[in-house]
């Protein structure tokens, strides 16, 4: 399976939860221990080594908040 | 490892004012994916509309104007009449581009006009908050429908991309959504044929994208996107209007 | 010099073309129509852009598209057209997009009539549309003036970065009269600040919005303190037998012509008059009403509208003498009852 790593423009998150929703691995959630400068808990992934890079959370995201990289 | 997705270089850094789950924000980055490889950026020219697109002009990394309330079709005409060679764009809403612009943007297309236009359809005015558009479903409740839009009342919602594809100035016409990855994977292979049409100086090519308003439509941004596929497609049907393959404009 | 026979919306359609405009968007309206129509005839010859629009909104929002891109450019109308154009006139004026835009003049209100008029006075000087701007307006009284001024119009715009209009009657447009037809301009202003694509340079933006309200009363400080400028460099007027003149009238366009008839025909009977003529109606020439009223005993504004200048020439007067007024609509007054009006307000104040 391809190894993919993402990484957050945490500051940029709405919180809308598209990229959680259409993720297939459903390896992304929100960080309740983050409240961000609009006052959102930015998303986060919780199990990284899941991840396939296959950059549908960064499709779905508004918000320029993903970036995929893929091996 | 090789990058899969990140902030095309046609956007600048500056953060969306859009509300949370509002699909505005993937149709940016769409254009400004298609405006990057297809090498436009620094031939571009976008002209943002009134609405809640108002404020493009501080995301787009291009040259950008702002025109008056549904003139962006105009403004694009008198831009482009001068630097035919440049890739110029209107950013529309459908009360911008379906209401107080139907002038501008029917005359653009029956002229043929060399331009792009993308056309973001979420069935109400979602900056002056949730007002009935052209666009507004029968029975969908806004602000000034606040019973349900009633055909009695109110008429039709008036379908753009079927409109326009009547005219034979239009060369390219489509509409698209953004309610799902597949969705979003087609739109923006619309608006490159969009923008292709206007290198190949084939005539005027508009995308209507369907889109959503969690805020004015009340829901969450994802119930948004259930809403729009339950009830926006069916209404407003996807695909594509006008494909003029073969006539050469001028 | 050769001399042509010209029609003035001919001439000033010419004038444009020598000015380096090579692009014309208009709605086609009477009296205005033939500028349209000579630069349909002429751009296709010379690579110039003619585009009728769908509408005066469409038209005056091309120009902005056009300007915005850096181009010399023109639209025409008259008054109800106008009117429809006052959105985008906002827009230019804030955005500072130069451009020239003609109003060949008829009455008003509403549809009015087709007969020439100068009741867009008002319109023309105070701004016209919404907020807090003016734009700069010139007023020809001859067919060589409508080539001249035409010319002068798209250097004031590109030197400022402002909107101007030519006001003239639509007797002016629709007469003949001998033109020297004049030279090419060669030399243009640079326009960094134009949307052309962001090639080895970063974008530009034209844009009128200003959410912050810092912002926005820094941009209207901005454009207060161009208007003073021009106020302080482009005031222009003619002067006509003012210097031992009693009474003063003060006409502009078509009207000044039919006040120096009645001047010269009054001065035979013994009363002193003379004439000022604004050239710029905003700028309005405050500074030579102003001056003349040091001998002037009264002035009397003369127009082709119900006393719309009167509010000028008296803010410039300040006081220190009357100002009076004779003006019809729709019918332009003719020397004789010109001149009677004058030999009236003689007797009045006793000077005959």
């Amino acid at each position: 399976m391809t190894k993919g790593s993402l990484s957050f423009s945490t500051e940029r998150c709405k919180a809308c939860e598209l990229c959680i929703c259409f993720c297939p691995q459903g390896i992304l959630a929100l960080d309740t221990d983050i409240i961000n400068v609009h006052g959102f808990h930015p998303v986060s992934v919780s199990e990284p080594e899941k991840c396939t890079g296959c950059g549908i959370c960064a499709l779905m995201c508004p918000d320029l908040v993903i970036t995929v990289k893929r091996e | 490892m090789k990058i899969v997705a990140q902030k095309p270089e046609s956007l600048t850094d500056a953060q969306f004012h859009y509300c949370p789950g509002c699909t505005h924000g993937i149709i940016h980055r769409l254009i400004a994916e298609c405006l990057d490889e297809m090498n436009l950026r620094e031939s571009a020219i976008g002209i943002c509309p009134v609405g809640c697109a108002v404020l493009a002009y501080n995301y787009f990394n291009c040259d950008m104007l702002e025109a008056a309330h549904g003139r962006a079709p105009a403004v694009a005409t008198g831009v482009k009449r001068m630097l035919p060679d440049r890739c110029v764009f209107t950013y529309q809403g459908d009360g911008d581009l379906a209401s107080i612009g139907m002038g501008e943007i029917v005359h653009a297309s029956a002229r043929g006009e060399k331009i792009t236009v993308i056309f973001v359809n979420n069935t109400l005015y979602g900056m002056t908050g949730g007002q009935m558009a052209p666009t507004t479903l029968l029975g969908q409740v806004t602000t000034t429908s606040p019973y349900g839009r009633t055909a009695e009342q109110a008429g039709y919602p008036i379908k753009i991309a079927e409109l326009l594809a009547q005219n034979e100035g239009s060369a390219y016409i489509s509409r698209m959504a953004v309610n799902s990855p597949a969705n979003i994977r087609k739109t923006k292979k619309s608006i490159k044929k969009a923008f292709q049409t206007q290198i190949d100086r084939k005539g005027f090519s508009l995308v209507e994208i369907l889109s959503t308003c969690p805020t004015n439509w009340g829901l969450s941004p994802i119930d948004a996107l259930k809403w729009l596929e339950e009830n926006m497609i069916p209404y407003y049907p996807l695909g594509e209007f006008k494909v003029k393959e073969d006539m050469q404009y001028g | 010099m050769d001399k042509v026979l010209m029609k003035g919306n001919e001439a000033l359609a010419e004038g444009a073309v020598r000015a380096g405009c090579r692009a014309y968007f208009g709605y086609p309206i009477t009296p205005s129509s033939e500028i349209a129509e000579y630069m349909a005839r002429k751009y296709p010859k010379i690579g110039g852009t003619f585009l009728q629009a769908e509408s005066e909104l469409a038209a005056i929002n091309m120009v902005y598209g056009a300007a915005a891109a850096g181009a010399r450019v023109m639209t025409a109308s008259s008054g109800p057209g106008i009117s429809l154009k006052q959105e985008g006139i906002s827009f230019l004026a804030e955005a500072e997009l130069p451009c020239v835009i003609v109003n060949i003049s008829r009455g008003g209100p509403g549809l009015g009539g087709i007969q020439p008029a100068q009741s867009d006075y008002f319109q023309a000087t105070r701004g016209g549309g919404h907020g807090d701007y003016h734009i700069m307006v010139l007023a020809p009284a001859g067919v060589q003036e409508m080539m001249d001024l035409a010319i002068e119009a798209f250097e004031l715009a590109d030197k400022y970065r402002i909107p101007v209009m030519i006001m003239a009657e639509g007797t002016l447009g629709q007469m003949m009269e001998p033109v020297v037809l004049r030279e090419q301009v060669a030399e243009f202003y640079n326009k960094p600040w134009a949307t052309t694509g962001c090639k080895n340079r970063k974008p530009n933006i034209i844009n009128t919005l200003h959410l912050s309200p810092d912002v926005l009363e820094q941009r209207n400080v901005h454009l207060q303190n161009k208007y003073i400028n021009i106020k302080l460099r482009e005031k222009r007027a003619e002067t006509y037998m003012t210097e031992d003149a009693d009474i003063v009238v003060v006409a502009f366009g078509i009207m000044a012509r039919v006040a120096r008839k009645s001047i010269m025909e009054v001065r035979k009977q013994g009363v002193k008059v003379g004439l000022i003529r604004p050239i710029t109606l905003w700028p309005f020439p405050d500074d030579v009403v102003e001056k003349v009223s040091d001998t002037a005993k009264i002035f009397l504004s003369l127009e082709i509208s119900m006393g719309q200048m009167v509010e000028d020439i008296k803010l410039a007067v300040n006081g220190r003498r009357p100002v009076d007024f004779y003006g019809r609509i729709g019918i332009t007054p003719n020397p004789e009852e010109v001149s009677k009006r004058l030999l009236m307000l003689a007797a009045e104040e006793g000077l005959r």
